[in-house]
C-alpha cells in the first residue's frame, strides 16, 4: 500500500441559503484556496474527483458547471461521484494506490436550499414501495430515534446534550452555520418537531462546499510540513429497504471501522458525520469510541450540514487536527442515505 | 413468478405488472452573480459576455468562471446581437412543450467578438439552406415580452451578408 496523506483542506463559510452565488461561484474560492495554500496550480494535480448530486440542484449533469471552476485545460484526468465527497476522496485514494496518480484534488458541494430538502431526500428511497409514500427525511430519522429510545440506547437528555455540546464547540469554528447553544435543560422545553426529535436534534439546512488535496509519500512531504496520513479507509453499505435493517445499530459503520483499523490504537479526536443527535450515539458505539475521545470539536453536522460535502469536511477537520498537532490519531466518519445506510471510516495519523 | 404461492384470497386477483408513481419537485433556481448580470442585459436587448483576465476569451453566456482557466470572470463586454452560425442541427422530432413547426433548426450562434456561442433557433430561411458560417441577427420579442431569459431572443435570422470563412470560427466549433 502507498502512504497517502491529506495535505490541504478548505471549506466555505456555511450558510442557510446562498442567495447570490451559484454553485461554481460558491465552490471556486475553496478550490483556489487549497491550491494556493500548497503553492500549486491545477497542473500539479494528477487526478480530480468531485462529489455532488443533481437532486439538490434540480438539474441534470449539474457537476459539469462546477468543473468550470477547476481549470480543466489542458485536459485533466477527472471523475465524479453522485455521493458525498468522502466517497470521491475514497476514489482518489484508490487511484493513487494504483500508481496512476501521486496527487489528487477532491471537492464537494451542495446547495440544499433550492428545493424542499425533506422531500428531495425521499427520492433516494426505492421507487416502488417507500418512495411513492414520500416519507420525509425527518420522519425516517425520528422512527430510528424512537427505536433507539425504546431500546434504551439513549435518552432525550443525552440527545439534547449532544446538540448543545456540538453547537457550543462550533462557536470556535468560523465556518459553522450554527454557533452556540442553550443548555440541554432549556432545549428540552422546546416542542417536538417530529417526535421524538426536537429542532435541536436535527441538522441545519446548509449551503456549502469543501476541498481536500491528497498526496502520496514523498510528494506529500514536499507539499506539507505536517501531512495527515490515511492509515486506514473503508466504506460499507446496508440494505436499501429500511424494513430489513436493524436501525438501532450501525453494522456498516462497525465493519468499516474494523477494516479501517479504528481499534488498533488510541483515538484522540473523532469527527463523526451523524446528522441527528441519536445517530452520534449509534456511530460512537459502532466504532467503539470511549468517553475519552473528543467528538466533533468542529461542531460536526449539527452545526453545518452541507449535503454532499459534510462527510468530506469530517475528513478535512480530522486531518486539520492531526496536522496541527492537537491529535496524534483521529477518526473521520461519513454517512449517506437514510438512517445511516452507508458509512465510510477513515483513520488519520500524524508523522511518526 | 413460478414458485410463489399466493394466499387463497389473492388467487384470482390480476397480477400487478406496472405502477405509476409520479414525482414532482419544485426548486428555486439561483442564477448566480455572473448569469444575473447577463440576464439583466438580455431583458434590455443587450448581450454581455465576460472576459477572462487570464486567457482573455469572452465567455458567453457567463456563469461565473472561465471554463478553460477556472478563474472568475468579471469584466463585462457588450457584444452585438449579430454573429455567425458555428454549428447547427435540423430537428425532426416533436417533443412536448415545443410549439415549433417541424422541421426546424437549432444552432450555436457566435456573436461577433465573443468566444463562445449562444444556443438559439434559426428562422426566416428554409431549414435546408442553413449552413455553418452563415451570418445571422437576433429577432427579439416585443418590448412588453422582454424578460430575464434567453427566450427574449425569439430566434435568429439571416442578414444576407456573405458567409464567414471557416478559418475565422474554427476555434469555436
Amino acid at each position: 500500500m502507498r502512504d497517502v496523506a491529506v495535505v490541504a483542506f478548505a471549506q466555505s463559510r456555511h450558510v442557510r441559503r446562498e442567495q447570490a452565488r451559484n454553485e461554481v461561484e460558491m465552490l471556486m474560492p475553496v478550490l483556489h484556496q487549497v491550491k494556493a495554500d500548497l503553492g500549486i496550480d491545477q497542473s500539479a494535480i494528477d487526478f480530480t474527483c468531485s462529489g455532488s448530486t443533481d437532486y439538490l440542484a434540480g438539474s441534470a449533469f449539474s457537476f459539469v458547471m462546477t468543473l468550470d471552476g477547476v481549470g480543466a485545460s489542458p485536459p485533466i484526468s477527472e471523475s465524479h461521484v453522485e455521493m458525498d465527497g468522502a466517497w470521491a476522496l475514497y476514489e482518489a485514494w484508490v487511484k493513487i494506490q494504483t500508481g496512476a496518480a501521486d496527487t489528487a484534488l477532491v471537492y464537494a458541494y451542495g446547495k440544499s436550499s433550492p428545493g424542499a430538502l425533506r422531500d428531495v431526500l425521499s427520492r433516494q428511497l426505492d421507487p416502488y414501495y417507500l418512495g411513492p409514500l414520500w416519507p420525509d427525511s425527518l420522519a425516517l430519522a425520528a422512527l430510528q430515534a424512537r427505536a433507539c429510545l425504546d431500546a434504551g440506547l439513549t435518552t432525550v437528555e443525552e440527545m439534547a446534550a449532544i446538540a448543545a455540546r456540538s453547537r457550543q464547540a462550533a462557536a470556535a469554528n468560523a465556518f459553522a452555520q450554527l454557533q452556540g447553544s442553550d443548555d440541554p435543560a432549556v432545549l428540552l422545553k422546546e416542542p417536538e418537531l417530529a417526535a421524538p426529535l426536537r429542532l435541536h436534534d436535527c441538522p441545519p439546512i446548509t449551503d456549502g462546499a469543501a476541498a481536500v488535496v491528497l498526496a502520496a509519500g514523498d510528494r506529500a512531504r514536499e507539499l506539507s510540513d505536517s501531512p495527515a496520513w490515511i492509515r486506514g479507509i473503508d466504506h460499507r453499505i446496508e440494505a436499501h429497504a429500511l424494513g430489513v435493517r436493524a436501525l438501532t445499530s450501525s453494522a456498516s459503520t462497525a465493519l468499516a471501522g474494523e477494516r479501517a483499523g479504528v481499534g488498533d490504537g488510541r483515538v484522540d479526536v473523532a469527527e463523526l458525520h451523524a446528522p441527528f443527535t441519536h445517530q452520534e450515539v449509534l456511530v460512537r458505539r459502532a466504532l467503539g469510541l470511549g468517553d475519552d475521545v473528543e467528538v466533533n470539536p468542529s461542531g460536526g453536522p449539527l452545526a453545518a450540514n452541507p449535503l454532499m460535502a459534510a462527510g468530506l469536511i469530517r475528513i478535512g477537520e480530522a486531518a486539520t487536527r492531526v496536522s496541527g498537532g492537537e491529535a496524534r490519531r483521529a477518526v473521520a466518519h461519513a454517512t449517506s442515505g437514510p438512517c445511516l445506510q452507508q458509512n465510510l471510516v477513515c483513520v488519520l495519523e500524524g508523522e511518526d | 413468478m413460478s414458485g410463489v404461492v399466493l394466499p387463497e384470497a389473492l388467487r384470482d386477483v390480476e397480477p400487478v405488472r406496472s405502477i405509476r408513481t409520479p414525482a414532482r419537485l419544485e426548486y428555486r433556481f439561483t442564477a448566480g452573480e455572473a448569469s444575473s448580470r447577463f440576464l439583466r442585459g438580455v431583458a434590455r436587448r443587450k448581450i454581455y459576455g465576460e472576459r477572462c483576465g487570464r486567457c482573455h476569451k469572452v465567455i458567453l453566456p457567463p456563469r461565473g468562471s472561465c471554463p478553460t482557466c477556472g478563474v472568475p470572470t468579471s469584466e463585462q463586454v457588450e457584444l452585438p446581437d449579430h454573429g455567425i452560425v458555428t454549428t447547427f442541427c435540423v430537428v425532426n422530432v416533436k417533443f412536448s412543450g415545443s410549439a415549433m413547426e417541424l422541421p426546424y433548426v437549432c444552432a450555436t450562434v457566435l456573436p461577433d467578438g465573443g468566444d463562445m456561442g449562444l444556443f438559439g433557433m434559426i428562422q426566416e430561411i428554409p431549414f435546408d439552406e442553413v449552413r455553418m458560417g452563415m451570418r445571422v441577427e437576433a429577432v427579439w420579442v416585443p418590448d412588453d415580452e422582454l424578460t430575464h431569459d434567453l427566450a427574449s431572443i425569439k430566434w435568429w435570422r439571416p442578414t444576407g451578408e456573405p458567409d464567414a470563412d471557416y478559418a475565422s470560427y474554427r476555434e469555436h466549433v
